[in-house]
């Protein structure tokens, strides 16, 4: 039980370590080794959202502490956010399915619909610099109001992790595999893009509705 | 299931093995080396500046802007890159694995990555030296406005090379610190349960959750003052006049950057503490021959701290004024961190206590750490209250409290944990004698140049000032003090030389090592090969039966059973453990 087999092609160095027992060897005790269950991969996903969540939440605090001074003006969602929101919306719902394809073994499938989710997202990015267009036409630059301001660096930050999470799209759109590491691979990058959707909802949400009312409502200055 | 996917190869040629290595050893020393070699830039700027302090004048090449340039460069190198850089990427990457019976870190294509683009942000900080207008003279703290106008020296361009430097370096150690994380929680080894690591890996573990959470609070506030400084935006810029003229600044909040710089810059307090706290424990425990004492609390004592120092970060900013309340509940919370701290400093001394204590460099340093910190710490109980921090805050005092317990502490740490787990980097002991005599001046050194500092706050003697000409209240002795001062860190500057020439020296010179030579029972003495090999365990991994510091237990054949050792060895964890069960 509990074998290691090592894979030999070349002598020293390389590793290649398989587990094929159960677990509970000696002194095992069953409480370790997530690599049965979780892999390395998805917790380090998990950290990573952790690591942007902290991110995005300091940025809302800092947008909602920057909003309460007598300079801010604030600057209407040009209509391209909400054809941004339904590409995004519709990415991860691509997404969705291709992960429900692929786990049950529907590659075929899963494929077309991992890639109509990297299209939506880069649509998204596409339909986000088109906003920015509109209200750069409307004389909202990024210097002269700081709720403008706000808006191209939240639009920009999330953009880039949309344009991160492409990065990693490309690695999984090039994987002609049907393994269970593909499959998993798949699951990953549906749970960024379910991820970018919550954030950007998030900050849709403060960019459109959130106002120095409320925030001196809730900071209890009013 | 596969552990390794194929893309990680043994290393191959020369580049592979050395320069694009995906090995956690070797990333390990190449941080190790980038951060010393920064570090001794950082030291030399220490003593540029005491050579202004103690000898005012003399010196015509250091004006105000270049001293106030030398303060910033010096504090940014020696807490970012240097301490965090070292403990996370060095310590860290070094030791996790090999700790936790691993065979590397789970992404080690991110863990190079993770290296040389630390290596960029290096790169950056350090062109600012030559640069139109030269580094930033901001202070450490980078408080606008003041850092981007002009007045500051490096306003210009030093200031923007800072920042974009710190922005790729939270970059570089985020895509470190989720290595960290996702090896100790995936790749433990068998056996090795959470509560049986050392306790260096969980100092490291904890510290890194800190600057994964911490860090993009330095990422927003460098981001917001880098399109303040190039695109004009008025995110912490307020409407101010300057040089006579209005500017287009308006609205910003200064002090919003001084709550996100610190929601940062406390934890980073700790980002650096808590591996040296890991490490000293586990130093504390080989040298002296015994068990650490509360193994648990201690384990407990890291997550209460790290959790704690998130919420206490306005106890920098109680001269920038707040609401009484805040202060209140500021200084509550700074005072309520001292209980884990107190507990972990009751812990190494009763683990010392009646120990086989053996005066091994390392262990010198680790029980000069203790000093340092305990006298670090108490005078964070001065400043930790509202009241007594106002006066003293603008002090040298501020300077003794925070060199003793962030700077010289941790960097005693770095130096005892090289000297311990040099040997199984390079398979060579580093030379005693020269390691004493490092120590002896270190140590001694740290204490003649920062206790005096202590009196010179209490006397009022304001820090960040670049002469001290025509102030009354300063007395002539003050200035003797500071001439002593400089003296003395000039001394220690050229003691770290030794340590520097000792590190290449013993790598070929040094007595060879052995695979174990402080007997210690922790998985990383217990490798098959010294240095270990890519791969670390050979064919079969270990398979641990207990925690780390089986020492000194009765009736065993030698005084330390190593984690591995069959169970019939003995030697477990003193608490109820799951797998006991098993083992019996």
């Amino acid at each position: 039980m509990n074998a290691e087999s090592i894979s030999t092609q070349e002598p020293a160095g390389v590793f290649r370590v398989t587990r094929d027992g159960p677990e509970g060897g000696p002194g095992g005790g069953g409480a370790l080794h997530g690599h049965e269950t979780r892999a390395p991969g998805s917790i380090g996903l998990w950290a990573f959202m952790g690591v942007a969540t902290s991110l995005f939440s300091l940025f809302l605090v800092a947008y909602a502490m920057r909003m309460d001074s007598p300079d801010w003006h604030r600057v209407a969602l040009p209509w391209q956010a909400w054809l941004s929101t339904a590409l995004l919306v519709s990415a991860s719902v691509a997404m969705h399915l291709a992960t429900r394809a692929a786990r049950e073994g529907r590659m075929e499938y899963a494929r077309m619909a991992l890639r109509l989710g990297g299209v939506g997202a880069a649509a998204f990015v596409a339909s986000q610099l088109w906003a920015w267009q509109a209200l750069y036409a409307l004389h909202v630059v990024p210097a002269n109001n700081p709720a403008g301001s706000f808006f191209y660096l939240l639009t920009a930050m999330h953009g880039l992790h949309v344009l991160g999470g492409l990065v990693g799209f490309a690695f999984v759109a090039v994987d002609r595999g049907s393994g269970p590491r593909t499959v998993r691979r798949i699951g990953l990058c549906a749970r960024y893009w379910h991820f970018l959707l919550a954030v950007w909802v998030v900050l849709l949400g403060a960019l459109g509705w959130l106002t120095p009312e409320i925030v001196r409502y809730i900071c209890g200055t009013d | 299931m596969a552990y390794a996917d194929d893309a990680h190869h043994g290393p191959q040629s020369f580049w592979t093995r050395y320069v694009w290595s995906q090995d956690h050893k070797v990333i390990a020393v190449q941080y190790t080396i980038i951060a010393i070699l920064v570090g001794l830039v950082g030291v030399a700027l220490s003593n540029l500046m005491r050579l202004q302090l103690g000898f005012p004048g003399k010196f015509d090449f250091i004006d105000a802007n270049r001293y106030y340039q030398f303060v910033t460069m010096h504090g940014m190198i020696m807490v970012i890159y240097l301490l965090t850089a070292l403990f996370l990427g060095g310590f860290g990457n070094y030791l996790i694995p090999l700790m936790v019976g691993a065979r590397d870190m789970v992404f080690p294509f991110l863990n190079m990555l993770s290296f040389w683009v630390y290596f960029l942000s290096v790169i950056v900080l350090l062109s600012s030296f030559f640069v139109p207008g030269g580094p930033t003279g901001a202070g450490w703290t980078l408080y606008p406005p003041q850092a981007i106008l002009p007045g500051t020296p490096g306003y210009d361009w030093g200031i923007i090379l800072m920042l974009v430097s710190l922005v790729i370096f939270i970059v570089a150690a985020t895509m470190g610190g989720l290595n960290y994380v996702t090896t100790v929680l995936q790749a433990r080894t068998e056996g090795m349960t959470l509560l049986r690591m050392p306790l260096a890996v969980w100092g490291i573990f904890m510290a890194t959750i800190l600057a994964l959470l911490a860090f993009p609070a330095l990422f927003v506030s460098g981001v917001m003052m880098l399109l303040d400084r190039t695109l004009g935006t008025s995110f912490f810029m307020p409407a101010m006049v300057s040089m006579g003229q209005q500017l287009d600044y308006k609205g910003g909040s200064p002090l919003l950057f001084q709550h996100l710089f610190w929601f940062f810059g406390h934890p980073e307090v700790y980002i650096v503490a808590l591996p040296a706290f890991g490490i000293v424990s586990d130093l504390v425990s080989v040298h002296s021959r015994k068990s650490i004492f509360g193994y648990r609390t201690m384990v407990w004592a890291i997550l209460a701290i790290g959790v704690l120092s998130m919420v206490v970060w306005a106890h920098h900013m109680f001269v920038s004024g707040m609401n009484p309340y805040f202060g209140f509940f500021f200084a509550t919370t700074t005072l309520i961190i001292a209980v884990p701290t107190a507990i972990k400093v009751y812990n190494w001394v009763i683990t010392l206590w009646r120990g086989d204590i053996h005066f091994t460099v390392p262990m010198l340093f680790a029980i000069a750490f203790i000093s340092t910190f305990v006298i670090g710490g108490l005078t964070g109980l001065f400043l930790g209250n509202v009241s007594v921090d106002i006066p003293l805050s603008n002090t040298y005092f501020v300077v003794a409290h925070f060199h003793m317990v962030m700077g010289v502490s941790p960097i005693l740490v770095v130096f005892g944990g090289i000297y311990h787990w040099y040997p199984k980097v390079t398979g060579r002991m580093l030379n005693d004698t020269l390691g004493q005599v490092h120590f002896w001046i270190t140590f001694i050194g740290t204490y003649a140049i920062f206790f005096p500092m202590h009196y010179l706050g209490v006397l009022g003697m304001p820090r960040r000032y670049y002469a001290y000409d025509n102030y009354s209240f300063i007395p002539e002795s003050a200035h003797t003090m500071n001439m002593y001062i400089s003296i003395a860190a000039f001394v220690v500057a050229a003691a770290q030389l030794l340590f520097v020439f000792n590190l290449a020296w013993s790598l070929r010179r040094g007595r060879a090592a052995g695979s174990n030579p402080w007997r210690a029972a922790s998985l990383e003495w217990q490798t098959p090969q010294t240095p270990p090999e890519h791969g670390n365990w050979g064919p079969h991994l270990p398979v641990v039966y207990r925690w780390a510091y089986a020492y000194s237990v009765p009736d065993a054949p030698e005084d330390f059973i190593a984690q591995n050792a069959p169970p019939e060895a003995g030697g477990h964890e003193p608490e109820p453990h799951a797998s006991q069960g098993v083992v019996a």
